[in-house]
């Protein structure tokens, strides 16, 4: 524990006999995916700093099944969906929070039919509580004067209609948030969602990131802020592209909030 | 009185019916193939589904998303719903003899023909516009390899019927304008002619025979063009002036991004879990009547949902999903356009061999896949919802995609192999990639 991170699972909650305020669903890229993984540590540090009695489910985390969904493998999907459902109904969980906005999707909307009803919300707009509720306050000095552009998840935003929360969390590190051309409604997705992530493009003229990237250097900025790994991995993919990894880095919201405090 | 006094009448009522019984022949064709689709869970807030259908197909809302071309297409759409008030007025003209029955209202008919006429000017300009946007700009979204071919000719067909429309409608109002000058018989001093009273000089000197006769000419042929459009509809991309009602109407309440979970999955993954069901029995007899398992997934059309095919016909061909299209805009073959259009080929061509063969379907070894949707297409989608986002009717394209590629993973375990070790690692360890379940906490100390 280099960074001293104060992380619980749900068995050491069980054996305190307490239940903690909220679930951190990791979720696999989270977990094993080493860009996501410092996303995973960087929200741990805001969790931490504001004090949130969170849990992990560590090794009884399966991978929510949202991509075999995607992919159109429905019993993979269900399957998984189940046995993920029976560990967070066994430990009746009501709260979960995740920084990938593909298991927010799936969590929150797919699940209930199958018997997981539980209230669901993504990194950003839970760091957006902490602040308003001003249990977590920034210094606001790390990113003064820089550039930053969001890109908008589209599991995110056309998906679940949360556009406000990262922008309102990216104001407080006082940098200049910068909009693409297309944002929110008609952002260009990063090339990732639908399972692509895990295959080769089909024959074409060009990789979506690539493009994505494209109207993010636009903007002109210092810094790409996302909110998914997904995204994360396609944008640094396309800035290397259009070799620009010298002067622009492509951050979570997270990791801009964790070098803030 | 003789009785070839009422010929003009009675030729009217019967090409009035004969238009009118073509359409709903037509329009129970339409609704007999939408039913060819599987049932699907339409419960929802209905008031929601109201509103929706206020805003998005009546207000237009969707629409204006895009200033120029929604600015225009409320005009044209504004015209043929106003204008067709006068439509009114013709038929009860038509059937009873009569001649402008509404003047009656004095200046309220002044007002409303005077409206009308501006309306139609406008609708000309904007029909002129969208010609030039087409022909002579070509934005890019209306020359895509789907647009080839008929649905070019449809669209340029629509203008032109719709631009002979008006000004029939307005040669009409013109030399009746004269006409009434002239002090012609039946033709009485009524309604203002804000635009057709510059048209009217282009008849000046005509003898009053010859302008009854142009003036006739006109009534008639615009009120056949109105049925003849009418009854077009059918066979055309237009169809979306009445099905965006439906459609938007019935379209998705639930977030964007939450798919449905197939119901004939649950069941079996349920059984599946249970500890209790005995992997060897023998499939149940005490349950009656066995049911037929059930196909995962659409290879056909009929395999998709009515919402799904009425989808199909509701589509315009605007093409706005395809241009937000992220696998498009990179050169991917796939278009959002081309599945709705080629959803709806297949569906017609289900429904002609239905005609064909006295009501039945007789399997013609031609389906949706393959036949006219790739697999390339299918596996280029990012599920990112641009396309749904973007269609001012609220078409699904992304529904159809999902039902696809459930039927060619479900059905044919044919996803790309990429995709088939990442779910075999999901089976396998619990996550896409091949990393030990035990190692999930790692993140923590790294």
């Amino acid at each position: 524990m280099g960074e001293g991170l104060k992380v619980k699972t749900m068995q050491d909650f069980m054996a305190e006999g307490t239940q903690p305020e909220i679930l951190f669903w990791v979720g696999s890229a989270g977990s094993y995916d080493d860009r996501a993984k410092k996303i995973s540590r960087a929200f741990v540090k805001i969790l931490n700093k504001a004090n949130v009695d969170f849990a992990v489910l560590g090794s009884e985390e399966s991978c929510t099944g949202d991509v075999a969904k995607r992919a159109g493998n429905e019993f993979l999907f269900q399957m998984q969906a189940m046995m993920n459902i029976e560990v967070l109904n066994g430990y009746e969980i009501q709260r979960i929070v995740t920084c990938d906005p593909h298991s927010f999707n799936t969590l929150k909307n797919e699940y209930p039919s199958l018997g997981g009803k539980y209230e669901v919300v993504h990194h950003t707009q839970y760091i957006n509580e902490l602040i308003e509720n001003g249990r977590l306050s920034l210094e606001g000095k790390a990113y003064q004067g820089k550039r930053i552009t969001f890109h908008d998840p589209c599991y995110l935003g056309r998906a679940n209609k949360v556009y406000d929360a990262p922008r309102a969390v990216l104001q407080q590190t006082n940098a200049e948030l910068v909009e693409m051309k297309r944002h929110k409604k008609t952002a260009l997705c990063c090339g990732a969602g639908g399972a692509q992530m895990f295959k080769e493009p089909e024959k074409g003229d060009m990789d979506i990131n690539v493009l994505r990237t494209k109207d993010a250097l636009e903007t002109n900025p210092n810094i790409i802020a996302t909110g998914c790994p997904y995204c994360n991995t396609m944008m640094t993919d396309g800035i290397k592209a259009h070799e620009k990894e010298d002067k622009v880095s492509v951050l979570d919201v997270a990791e801009l909030i964790a070098n803030s405090i | 009185m003789q009785l070839t006094t009422y010929i003009p009448n009675i030729l009217f009522v019967m090409l009035l019916a004969l238009g009118i019984g073509y359409f709903a022949r037509n329009v129970k064709k339409l609704i007999r193939n939408i039913k060819l689709g599987t049932e699907t869970d339409t419960a929802g807030d209905n008031a929601q589904r109201w509103k929706n259908m206020t805003m998005i197909a009546l207000g237009q809302t969707k629409m204006v998303v895009r200033p120029i071309a929604g600015l225009l297409h409320v005009i044209v759409y504004l015209g043929f719903i106003i204008i067709n008030i006068e439509v009114l007025e013709i038929i009860i003209d038509g059937i009873f003899g009569t001649h402008r029955i509404f003047s009656f209202m004095g200046g309220f008919y002044d007002f409303l023909i005077g409206s009308f006429e501006i309306l139609a000017l406008l609708v000309i300009i904007a029909v002129v516009v969208f010609w030039i946007r087409r022909n002579i700009i070509c934005i890019k979204r209306f020359l895509k390899p789907e647009m080839k071919g008929w649905p070019k000719k449809d669209a340029d067909l629509i203008l032109y019927i719709e631009l002979v429309l008006m000004f029939l409608f307005l040669t009409m109002n013109a030399t009746d304008l004269q006409l009434q000058q002239m002090g012609a018989d039946h033709y009485a001093q009524t309604g203002s002619f804000p635009v057709s009273q510059y048209i009217a000089p282009l008849f000046d000197g005509m003898s009053m025979a010859t302008l009854i006769v142009i003036e006739r000419s006109a009534w008639w042929l615009h009120i056949l063009g109105i049925l003849f459009f009418l009854n077009y509809l059918y066979y055309s991309k237009h169809l979306h002036i009445l099905l965006a009602f439906p459609n938007t109407f019935y379209g998705k309440l639930k977030p964007n991004g939450q798919f449905d979970n197939l119901k004939a999955v649950t069941n079996e993954v349920k059984m599946m879990l249970d500890p209790n069901t005995d992997p060897f029995a023998a499939p149940t007899e005490s349950g009656g009547v066995e049911e037929e398992p059930a196909k995962f997934g659409a290879s056909d059309a009929m395999d998709l949902n009515w919402i799904q095919l009425m989808n199909a016909y509701t589509c315009t061909e605007c093409g706005r999903c395809t241009s937000e299209c992220p696998a498009n805009q990179t050169g991917k073959k796939l278009s959002p356009r081309k599945i709705m259009m080629d959803t709806r080929d297949r569906l017609e061509e289900i429904g002609k061999n239905i005609d064909k063969n006295k009501g039945e379907f007789i399997p013609d070894g031609k389906q949706l896949l393959d036949d006219y949707i790739s697999r390339e297409e299918l596996w280029a989608c990012t599920t990112c919802n641009a396309c749904v986002q973007a269609c001012p009717v609220s078409i699904d394209p992304l529904s159809i995609i999902m039902s696809m590629r459930q039927y060619l993973v479900m059905e044919q375990s044919a996803a790309p192999s990429e995709l088939n070790n990442m779910m075999g690692n999901i089976e396998n360890n619990g996550a896409p990639w091949p990393y030990n379940q035990m190692d999930r906490l790692n993140w923590v100390n790294e």
